[in-house]
């Protein structure tokens, strides 16, 4: 055995029970999946869905993509850690695969390479293959010294905020940034005394030549050992997690897992795969306007991870999606969140039965939509105002279902954790729908759209008033006049980011305005603060959220600041003398006589 | 001649009142005011609470006493202001360029903006008015609907724009209350047969003759006084409008179909006036200007040779201003005498 | 002691002398805007759920401020949470987490009563 010493034992040692934990805990989150995640996942396992992955994974986990759209130098971080050392491990396998004349060598070999290597055998390459891991050594190191700037000075990074860390986070992070310098120190000093350096070890080497090499040579590669298997003992139990867990969530995905409503081990592949780059602290209104800033989807998940989750984080979040947009591994944290709030003990009794069960009233003309204008609504009252004139103007017969009283869709008490409540309002409401043989639903609420889209299954066409106005005008059935004034669009987070509808509202404009691009908008939106998602926040800062979100609309100097949800109506108008108005108002304002 | 001892912005009570004392105390005085004519928000009133007497009447006696000594200019919006040097301002308007030794800050209030409060549906219901249409109607002597309909029932309600935290505004505009009321009597009075709502947060009739007036108005004209807000209105097929309420005495729902819907609009600081106010930072949190100190020196700043007056500082009744107007004069006497 | 035969209803007085605001304290910590609640009743007046049934989120607040809890659990989960309340309260309560935060609390207060 001349390629052992007693110091690779660490690292064998680290590497083996890494690799344990690694399997037991990817084992128990598949197990942990429910079955319709489970029965999607093995569809969809043997299809070009999973070669899509690993192109994603490769993407993603080695380069970073994500990242370096948002911030080129943190995204430069991240890919010289990930395939600087990818590129470390693999090169230095092949070049022992030529050094050993077998694939089948000693696994440590390739990881202590220079300290075991017989300068006398020579075999292909060997120059080259020295230069080559000098290369990645410094490409590694270069990131390094990135990450040690990060931690004191993030504000270079054009990062307001850093993710603060657990303790073993910062045991894991030290033996992290040890690993490298280590190496590199412990292959100089062994370039110092058998010359197999490249470019960087051999420099360093004979600039160390003078020290007593022979007594720090080894004590270099045992510190370097222990530093490689204090990390790969943490790192399961820390967010280095994210590096593996991140490929196994790339896969899931593409397989076309989702959260249900419910923690299950998607869930938990979620949580261990988020990096907590904090990069969502920056994107989040409440840090940036109400400086709230331990709330954020890093610290929530780090929370849910360690089961330290405290009321206070799960319900401060406007779900406004801003996170989830700007998230490099794509975690739905929101969705989690809704998950996490989930109050069992308000689960279990009947609700709402003084709702009255629906009246067999038959719709008995021919009516060719079912109008909801939503709660919100019956308090911005020009909306449903003005969606009357369209109806009429484009001759359309319409039911509208909650002109006296609403039933709530259901979305909110949704969004706090509470189903079964949310559940009878959605029967309540779909009976009521289903008592009519109408096959469309328009809504003027976003909140409401989302819901019957996404939760209600409703055998009929759910649009927002927005698509329907649109598909008026495209069909013709309204026609409308181009005034010149100048307009910007406000983006609701529920209807933009929410359910992606950017187009419809924008194709209105052009129709009616002339619609001027702010700096903010679309799925980079701003929220208006009044989002009902969260029951924590008090009005003094739901007042400072919302007027960067005035600010951003009004910086163009517009007319009149449109937007399409009474809820954010409602908000903006609070604010300082801005005029609002909704699409609707708009639309009927400049209708062709 | 463009340079003046003092000018006055703002041609309101606070000002008027102001005037005149300076040109007695022999003060070249200028009073500069964007409107037509000078009045102020007293042009816009008939009668005045809470002993009725007339508006009119107090502009022309306040108009009577200012004397030669002062020079009043019209339809001239104030442009900018410069603290030239020393004692010395000037102040730019579309047509020209003033200067004086110091002066008097009195551009008022502006009404809040009731579109701002979407669900009392002002400005989408046409029978939807606020306090100062009804006045104007009041003061024409013929109160009907927009459709020319003479209205069997009317409802007014109290604190729209004033102690609102939702639109910023957490004060109380003192004057709201007890306007209602007058305006009630009044109406009652044109309209013997008219049934009259007052939906309020909290009755605030803070001075003597305004709870007799409220007591009045119960009495003797039986407006009813509901305490509970109204939080939406709606307009029905023969634009009338349909408000809901909360009888909060009851804990009872309320609905109501009402010819009028009367918002008793608050006050909020005038544009001229936020714009002094961030021009010389010296603004509080609602863009009202604040004063040096709000017991001993109410109309000095903190800037030497700016003085305030009237509503400007905050919500005012019109007594309240007039003798804000004559208070600033005399700080201005002090200031100019010992200079 | 036992009862014996028949027993003396509850007086209607608010007793502030010895009823117990422990609750009220918590929830003034945790919903600051709470307190400043003047009862006006836009809240009642535009609910949804009160268009339905008997329902009014002010007095619900003025039961929790007077440690009446007895009905206030049954009356609270009358809420549909749609936030309209929220919207026209002229004092900025933030009515909705107030709920939320009162059926907690007073869950938590019969779990250890219990």
């Amino acid at each position: 055995m001349n390629n052992f010493h007693p110091f690779v034992l660490p690292f064998t040692i680290g590497t083996v029970v890494l690799f344990i934990i690694l399997f037991a805990l990817f084992v128990k989150w598949l197990l942990q999946m429910d079955k319709t995640q489970k029965t999607t996942a093995l569809k969809n396992i043997i299809s070009f869905k999973t070669l899509k992955a690993v192109w994603e994974a490769v993407r993603e986990c080695l380069f970073h993509r994500n990242i370096f759209r948002t911030n080129p130098v943190l995204g430069y971080m991240h890919l010289s850690f990930a395939f600087g050392w990818f590129l470390l491990i693999v090169i230095g396998k092949i070049e022992t695969t030529f050094y050993s004349g077998t694939f089948w060598d000693e696994f440590w070999l390739a990881i202590f390479f220079r300290f075991f290597e017989d300068t006398s055998v020579t075999f292909s390459g060997s120059e080259l293959f020295t230069q080559l891991m000098d290369a990645c050594l410094l490409f590694v190191l270069s990131g390094i010294v990135l990450a040690v700037i990060k931690r004191f000075y993030s504000k270079i990074y054009g990062m307001k905020k850093t993710t603060k860390h657990t303790i073993v986070d910062k045991i894991a992070l030290t033996s992290l940034w040890c690993i490298f310098p280590l190496r590199l120190l412990a292959e100089s000093a062994t370039a110092g005394i058998k010359h197999n350096g490249g470019f960087l070890t051999q420099s360093l080497g004979n600039l160390l030549v003078g020290l007593p090499l022979e007594h720090i040579t080894l004590p270099l590669w045992w510190m370097y050992s222990i530093a490689l298997c204090l990390f790969f003992l943490f790192m399961p139990f820390t967010r280095y997690m994210h590096i593996f867990t991140e490929m196994l969530l790339v896969f899931l995905r593409k397989w076309g897992v989702t959260e249900n409503n419910q923690k299950t081990g998607y869930t938990n592949i979620e949580l261990n795969a988020c990096s907590r780059c904090g990069i969502c602290i920056d994107v989040c209104p409440l840090n940036t306007e109400a400086g709230i800033n331990n709330v954020q989807s890093v610290y929530f998940i780090k929370n849910t991870r360690y089961g330290t989750l405290t009321k206070e984080i799960a319900d401060n979040c406007l779900m406004c999606g801003r996170c989830v947009q700007a998230c490099p591994v794509g975690i739905e944290s929101t969705l989690i969140r809704q998950i996490m709030r989930k109050k069992e003990c308000f689960n279990n009794k009947d609700y709402y039965q003084y709702i009255p069960d629906k009246e067999e009233k038959q719709i008995s003309e021919e009516k060719e939509v079912i109008y909801f204008a939503g709660c919100m609504s019956h308090i911005t009252v020009s909306i449903p105002e003005a969606m009357k004139h369209i109806f009429a103007a484009a001759n359309v017969k319409y039911w509208y279902m909650d002109e006296n009283e609403t039933i709530c869709c259901g979305r909110p008490l949704m969004q706090q954790g509470l189903d079964k409540q949310a559940e009878t309002l959605r029967q309540k409401n779909t009976e009521k729908i289903l008592s009519s043989s109408i096959r469309t639903l328009v809504t003027s609420c976003p909140i409401c759209y989302k819901s019957f889209t996404e939760e209600y299954h409703l055998p009929i066409e759910v649009l927002h008033h927005t698509q329907y106005i649109d598909r008026l005008i495209r069909q013709g059935r309204i026609k409308v006049n181009r005034s010149d004034i100048k307009v910007t669009y406000h983006d609701p987070c529920e209807l933009g980011r929410g359910c992606k509808i950017y187009e419809e509202p924008r194709h209105v404009l052009h129709a009616v305005a002339e619609l001027m691009n702010v700096k903010m908008e679309k799925e980079n939106s701003l929220c208006c603060g009044y989002n009902l998602a969260n029951t924590q926040l008090e009005l003094e800062d739901q007042m400072k959220i919302r007027n960067a979100a005035i600010n951003n609309l009004t910086a163009p100097k517009p007319d009149t600041v449109i937007t399409s949800c009474p809820m954010c109506k409602r908000a903006l108008q609070h604010g300082i003398n801005v005029n609002i108005k909704d699409i609707a108002e708009i639309v009927d304002e400049n209708i062709a006589k | 001649m463009n340079h003046f001892d003092v000018i006055i912005i703002g041609g309101g009570p606070a000002g008027m009142q102001a005037a005149i004392r300076l040109g007695n105390f022999n003060y070249k005085t200028l009073i500069i005011e964007k409107e037509k004519s000078i009045g102020g928000k007293l042009t816009q009133w008939d009668k005045l609470f809470p002993d009725f007497y007339s508006a009119e009447e107090l502009l022309q006696n306040l108009t009577r006493q200012l004397n030669e000594n002062v020079s009043i200019l019209t339809e001239q919006e104030v442009k900018d202001i410069e603290n030239t040097s020393e004692n010395e301002w000037t102040v730019k308007t579309a047509d020209g360029q003033y200067s004086s030794k110091a002066l008097l800050i009195a551009s008022g209030y502006d009404f809040f903006n009731a579109k701002r409060k979407e669900e009392f549906g002002y400005g989408i219901y046409p029978n939807v008015i606020t306090s100062v249409e009804l006045e104007a109607m009041i003061k024409n002597g013929k109160i009907t609907t927009l459709d020319g309909r003479i209205p069997q029932k009317i409802a007014y309600l109290q604190c729209v724009g004033s102690r609102d935290e939702k639109v910023g505004n957490h004060y109380c505009s003192i004057n709201c209350c007890i306007c209602a009321v007058k305006q009630s009597i009044e109406v009652k009075e044109l309209l013997p047969d008219v049934e009259q709502y007052c939906f309020y947060m909290d009755l605030r009739m803070a001075g003597q003759h305004y709870e007799e007036l409220y007591r009045t108005s119960q009495e003797k004209y039986h407006v009813q006084f509901i305490r509970g807000r109204i939080s939406e209105a709606a307009s029905t097929f023969d634009n009338r409008i349909q408000i809901k309420a909360e009888n909060t005495l009851l804990s009872t729902p309320l609905k109501l179909t009402v010819d009028l819907f009367v918002l008793m609009v608050g006050m909020e600081a005038s544009e001229t006036t936020r714009f002094i106010s961030q021009k010389f930072n010296i603004s509080n949190e609602y863009g009202f200007l604040q004063s040096k100190q709000r017991y001993c020196s109410d109309n000095e700043t903190e800037i030497k040779g700016l003085f305030l007056a009237g509503t400007c500082k905050r919500p005012m009744t019109i007594p309240k201003s007039l003798k804000d107007g004559d208070a600033a004069a005399n700080a201005i006497f002090d200031y100019l005498k010992n200079r | 002691m036992k009862d014996f035969g028949y027993s003396i209803s509850k007086g209607r007085t608010l007793n502030y002398d010895n009823s117990d605001f422990s609750l009220k304290k918590t929830l003034e910590h945790d919903v600051v805007s709470y307190c400043r609640c003047i009862g006006c009743g836009a809240c009642a007046s535009t609910c949804s759920a009160a268009k339905f049934t008997d329902f009014s989120i002010f007095k619900c607040n003025m039961l929790f401020r007077n440690a009446k809890y007895d009905e206030l659990e049954q009356e609270l989960s009358k809420c549909m949470l749609c936030g309209k309340c929220t919207l026209v309260c002229p004092r900025g309560v933030n009515t909705r987490g107030m709920i939320l935060e009162m059926r907690n609390l007073i869950e938590k207060n019969k779990n250890n009563n219990e």
